[in-house]
């Protein structure tokens, strides 16, 4: 990375906030290793708990300033099940709730400067995605056992074209953790390497002021963002569980 | 040799930006439909923001991609 930095001519290289660095040593990153990643996440949790166990404390009638905000986004999180999802899905709202918090939170931390956005690694991203694939998968054969099958045969087609329906909504079906997964990571990579290309262009003298510019309203975009991508997220588990939980009749 | 597959690479992800551009169509059509339609209901609107975010994410989701391609291409080749 740093030959090529240098080879490039970036006085910042975009890419070079993304990488996986020892937090104790220098030495090879194995999977036990605590790294900034391991910090960041641990961070998230820490925000998503510290929220809800202050928000959720006094339990006041008129709600503190971190009561309300525990408050709304419980509320904002149950209607979206309860609409998307359905009257069935709301028994699944609690991990809705967790994914939808925990990502928001490493969405916004990520946004401090010079902290790590542990949502921009596809690793992240792709354990989150293949827990929702994983579970609507469980939860829709043990709820309807071998008539999960029925979403791929489409009855609402004429029979001729069904089976290559079938095969489409099959291989869809399979793509959804790969695109639930790239779209978070790779919404969160692009704008934070945009942001150090502008930061880049800041060290010459002539383009800084355009540069500082930018950098601002592109952060500012970047918050929009964050707080997009974690609502996406939610709202595509609550269609991917709608699959397994609701009735057969649309 | 080495510097044609790296013209190659850079062309390459050029390319590929351009589908960063094709999902900016994307996303513009279903927001513009969104407000035209929103602006002839407005009373129906609010219960659509939903399908609307649904709509942009997957519609984006493809722009994402090819950028994807280019960052591969720019840094990981």
């Amino acid at each position: 990375m740093e030959t090529e930095a240098e080879g490039n001519g970036f006085a910042i290289h975009p890419m070079d906030q993304f990488v996986v660095r020892p937090l104790f040593s220098d030495g090879p990153v194995h999977w036990y290793t605590v790294t900034n990643v391991t910090l960041w996440l641990a961070l998230a949790v820490l925000c998503v708990a510290a929220l809800m166990i202050f928000g959720t404390r006094r339990r006041a009638l008129v709600p503190t300033r971190s009561q309300s905000v525990a408050e709304l986004a419980y509320g904002m999180v149950r209607n979206m099940v309860e609409e998307v999802t359905g009257p069935e899905g709301v028994k699944y709202f609690p991990y809705v709730m967790t994914l939808f918090l925990f990502i928001l939170f490493a969405n916004l931390l990520g946004l401090i400067p010079a902290s790590f956005t542990t949502t921009s690694h596809v690793a992240v991203t792709a354990t989150l995605a293949l827990l929702v694939f994983f579970s609507v998968t469980i939860i829709g054969f043990v709820r309807k056992g071998p008539g999960f099958l029925k979403m791929f045969w489409v009855e609402a087609a004429p029979l001729p074209v069904r089976p290559v329906l079938a095969v489409i909504e099959l291989i869809s079906y399979f793509v959804r953790p790969v695109s639930h997964s790239i779209r978070l990571a790779g919404n969160l990579m692009a704008g934070h390497a945009v942001i150090k290309v502008f930061a880049g262009f800041a060290t010459m003298a002539v383009l800084s002021p355009v540069a500082i510019g930018a950098v601002t309203l592109i952060y500012g975009l970047e918050t929009l963002v964050a707080v997009v991508q974690a609502y996406v997220f939610t709202i595509l588990t609550c269609v991917y569980l709608r699959d397994a939980v609701a009735d057969n009749h649309h | 040799m080495n510097e044609l597959a790296m013209m190659g690479q850079y062309i390459g992800a050029g390319l590929a930006a351009i589908g960063c551009g094709a999902a900016g169509i994307g996303v513009g059509h279903i927001a513009g439909n969104f407000l035209s339609g929103a602006l002839r209901n407005p009373s129906a609107a609010a219960g659509q923001m939903a399908n609307l975010f649904v709509g942009i994410a997957f519609a984006e989701a493809l722009g994402i991609f090819a950028f994807l391609i280019a960052l591969l291409l720019m840094f990981a080749v």
